[in-house]
């Protein structure tokens, strides 16, 4: 918490949000469309990703999804995701939501206790205490930054501009640090075997997105900015609905019908 | 001069209305019970499907059925289609349009498998710009439940469901972007197109 608020008030990351809100300026209020003026060095950081997954994060996460049992695989992302405790709590009280703040607090606390160092989720079981994940991106989002433009970053994948900076703050200003030594670098470590779990858990979902559609990078670009979109909102947006009746053309609409 | 003037108003107010009149119940026949309901009943089936034990293509066959009874398969279909449709002969269209949902039973069928065990649970509606949209939630064992939105409308004639939010990522601007980006791949040959649809998913 205090890493964060010293960091807002560094005048380098002050810069980059000034940056940021200035950026904002040239992009419509309500996201609603895809604003990528950055698509060609984006497409060139997809290629680069395809083919680092390609070549090793699809064949990794199956040697390790084959050979590491699938409970010692979960306890490792569930000690890896319980590390982002204290950054959610940090987070959820620069949003001003106290409720989550709490919630997140006694998730962190009875997981690392009761789950072993967040080896187990005990809190998502009997204590209802599921998880609420958030990140600065979110801050931002919920302190009216707007979206900024889409972004593919390298290894990192896809992104916005506001993202990107929410990803660089919640790394290097992870409140763990203040915990214990060496915090924030525990938890680089260990979101390694957690991202080839995941990576091999939703084998079906992401090889189907990067490797059987047409133009992948539009279809991660779109996969990314409606399900950021809806989660930030926390429902699907009205605006944002493609309504196909108002562009149809009449005269072989009506025709398709009488033969369908 | 004035008087004349507003009778006149009169009668064409009094024209308009009795055209709103008689448009409402067809504009308006959609209510937010009625698309749940419908959704409801679609939700059952998929639910029946996903715990039926059956797979491969005598599952996708079912998804098809389901798909095309409570879906606008052809507003969807030419929705992806794009402006190319305008172009395309009639013929063409009901080709692509019956290629098309083969292709959507595939790939979704495919990710359907996944939900075995799971239950797919309306939770309310919305009146939405023109439509209604019925919000849902699919519990999947050992996962987190996610949302599931249907967009409900009965303009074409019928009332069926014209996109799908999982998460909040629709199907219907992921299929637009990606038949978009196969037909591009063909140099806008929607005959190879369609070849390449009956394959696909």
């Amino acid at each position: 918490m205090e890493r964060v608020v010293k960091l807002l008030l560094d005048p380098k990351i002050g810069l980059l949000v000034a940056a940021l809100s200035l950026a904002a300026c040239s992009t419509p209020n309500t996201p609603t469309e895809i604003h990528d003026p950055y698509e060609p060095a984006n497409r060139v950081a997809h290629a680069v990703n395809k083919g680092a997954d390609r070549v090793f994060f699809r064949p990794a996460s199956q040697v390790y999804g084959t050979v590491v049992p699938q409970p010692v695989r979960q306890g490792l992302s569930n000690a890896s995701s319980n590390l982002s405790g204290p950054r959610n709590v940090a987070n959820d009280l620069l949003q001003g939501n106290v409720e989550d703040a709490g919630h997140n607090l006694m998730r962190f606390l009875v997981n690392t206790t009761v789950g072993v160092f967040g080896l187990f989720d005990p809190a998502s079981g009997s204590f209802g205490l599921e998880a609420r994940d958030t990140g600065f991106g979110d801050t931002l989002a919920v302190w009216g930054a707007q979206e900024g433009a889409y972004l593919e970053l390298l290894l990192f994948g896809p992104s916005t501009e506001r993202d990107a900076i929410g990803q660089v703050v919640d790394i290097f200003a992870n409140p763990l640090d203040s915990i214990f030594e060496d915090g924030a670098d525990v938890a680089a470590a260990t979101s390694f075997p957690s991202v080839l779990n995941s990576r091999f858990e939703l084998a079906d979902t992401v090889d189907g997105i990067l490797y059987e559609s047409a133009d992948s990078y539009a279809q991660l670009r779109l996969f990314y900015l409606e399900s950021r979109r809806f989660q930030l909102s926390g429902q699907t947006s009205a605006e944002n609905a493609f309504d196909p009746y108002e562009n149809l053309y009449e005269e072989v609409y009506e025709g398709l019908y009488d033969e369908f | 001069m004035m008087n004349s003037d507003l009778s006149r108003r009169h009668v064409m107010a009094g024209t308009a209305s009795i055209a709103l009149i008689a448009a409402a119940p067809q504009a308006f026949a959609l209510s937010a019970g009625q698309a749940q309901q419908l959704i409801s009943q679609a939700v059952g089936e998929i639910n029946r499907a996903i715990n039926s034990g059956k797979s491969g293509n005598s599952l996708y066959r079912t998804f098809e059925g389901i798909f095309r009874k409570y879906a606008d398969v052809p507003t969807i279909a030419r929705s992806a289609l794009g402006p190319p449709a305008r172009s395309a002969s009639r013929k063409q269209l009901t080709e692509f349009t019956n290629a098309f949902a083969g292709y959507m039973s595939r790939k979704y069928g495919k990710r359907f498998r996944d939900f075995a065990g799971g239950q797919v649970e309306v939770t309310g509606s919305r009146a939405v710009k023109q439509f209604q949209e019925v919000s849902a939630v699919a519990r999947i064992p050992g996962r987190s439940p996610f949302a599931v939105n249907f967009m409900v409308s009965d303009r074409s004639g019928s009332s069926k469901f014209f996109d799908l939010l999982i998460e909040g990522i629709s199907l219907l601007k992921s299929e637009r972007a990606e038949i978009g980006a196969m037909l591009d791949k063909r140099r806008g040959d929607i005959d190879a197109l369609i070849g390449d649809l009956q394959r696909a998913g």
